[in-house]
């Protein structure tokens, strides 16, 4: 922990820290009112589904885990820890990649249900013309 | 036979080796325990969190809506104009000062500096205790102005193409002109208080495409989930910036004391309150991302 820089170079990681983290910051923001139509209104990619949609989320979520990086690794300073205590941190982490890719599909699956059953009650059944009801009766049945 | 007896005996001396290790104060990860359960605890509050941005995941790809944070979160103290985004921005700057704050802290601490760490821990108690109050205030605003509650959530935005009209089905006329709203349009439905009870305006749309083409329907609530997914994982990422700011003040009181000068070991308190705040800034990167951002 201490020793391994001076002290003066690291107050200069805690000013580094800060730039990077604010300037990340800033940038996704500005990207983020930039993409959604808020800058120039015809420009609408970040949130009308498709292709760029797709890279805006791509481009907010790699901001965001170079930032958690950061955090990780200097603030929290896992870099300057032993290999045994870093993997067993991260390696459960990648437990998640799973988790997310699962239930972002089950979601799907339970909108697609919806959208089903919806689908379903807007269905209009046209009645029979002929009063009588077709097929095999049953003797002693048919009250009509 | 000789040399059974010198591998046996080499062997009792291994024995005794081993036995040392028992004694503890090894650390194969190079940490005290302290900071090595502080981790773990970490992984484990992660998982926690990420259950829950997950399941809003799940939730928001389940739904054929959902409103739009830079439309929801827009207001800013004081201005009544909309200015998307940027109260959160100014929220997450707090947490940031408040994160480089606590590595000086964490620093001076190691310098043995008992006025530095007492210094930057006040500075980052502030900062939490800012980031609270700033918390407060969208949390004001969402439930008292805007309705949002856990089961109640007047924003959405329109499913398909259509016009506005009235209860009887006639247009609704502004500025001469009928409104007309385009699908994935953004909205909020404006509440009035009635015998103690908030009620929702009612609003009325006939649709020009989609599914319901001809069709007139009234605007509802957007999905309902919004509200109770985004106060239950702010207010339990908010929860833990509050227990960081009891804590902080904890152990900020404790080193004016004197108690962790006297431990002697680099004011090791301080570095564990700080992996915690380092995590609580952590997690509201993706929180940001997840609730602000995409």
């Amino acid at each position: 922990m201490a020793g391994h820089s001076s002290y003066e170079e690291q107050k200069q990681l805690v000013f580094r820290g800060l730039k990077i983290l604010g300037i990340i910051t800033i940038v996704e923001v500005a990207f983020a009112l930039f993409a959604k139509g808020h800058v120039v209104p015809s420009i609408t990619f970040g949130k009308d589904g498709g292709f760029g949609q797709g890279i805006y989320m791509l481009a907010m979520v790699g901001a965001s885990l170079y930032k958690a990086y950061f955090i990780v690794f200097f603030f929290m300073h896992m870099a300057h820890e032993v290999r045994g205590l870093v993997l067993s941190v991260l390696l459960p982490t990648t437990l998640l990649i799973w988790a997310i890719i699962a239930f972002f599909q089950e979601g799907s699956a339970w909108g697609a249900s919806r959208e089903h059953i919806q689908e379903k009650n807007r269905e209009v059944v046209q009645p029979g013309s002929q009063s009588k009801p077709q097929g095999y009766i049953l003797p002693g049945t048919y009250q009509g | 036979m000789a040399d059974s007896s010198v591998a046996h005996a080499h062997d009792t001396h291994a024995h005794d080796d081993d036995q040392h290790l028992w004694d503890g104060g090894k650390e194969p990860m190079k940490a005290s325990y302290g900071k090595l359960m502080m981790w773990y605890f970490l992984v484990s509050d992660a998982f926690t969190f990420a259950g829950f941005l997950i399941a809003y995941g799940a939730l928001r790809f389940s739904s054929p809506s959902w409103p739009e944070p830079d439309y929801v979160f827009a207001s800013f103290p004081f201005v009544k104009a909309h200015w998307p985004l940027v109260f959160v921005t100014f929220m997450t700057f707090v947490l940031i000062f408040s994160s480089v704050t606590m590595v000086r802290a964490v620093q001076e601490g190691h310098r043995e500096n008992k006025r530095g760490v007492v210094f930057w821990m006040f500075l980052t108690i502030l900062g939490g205790a800012t980031f609270l109050g700033s918390q407060a205030y969208e949390w004001t605003t969402l439930i008292k102005y805007e309705n949002v509650t856990v089961d109640r959530n007047p924003f959405g935005r329109y499913v398909a193409d259509g016009e506005l009209v009235d209860v009887n089905g006639k247009p609704v006329i502004e500025n001469g002109a009928p409104v007309t709203v385009k699908k994935d349009q953004s909205y909020l439905l404006h509440g009035h208080e009635h015998d103690g009870k908030v009620e929702l305006e009612q609003k009325f749309i006939k649709y020009t495409s989609g599914p319901n083409a001809g069709q007139v329907h009234e605007i509802g609530q957007g999905p309902k989930a919004f509200g109770a997914l985004f106060f239950f994982i702010t207010g339990f990422h908010g929860f833990h910036v509050f227990s960081g700011v009891v804590f902080l003040t904890i152990i900020m009181i404790n080193a004016m004391s004197g108690l962790y000068a006297a431990r002697r070991n680099g004011y090791e308190m301080v570095e564990k309150i700080g992996l915690y705040w380092h995590f609580v800034d952590l997690v509201w990167v993706f929180v940001f991302l997840v609730f602000y951002l995409l």
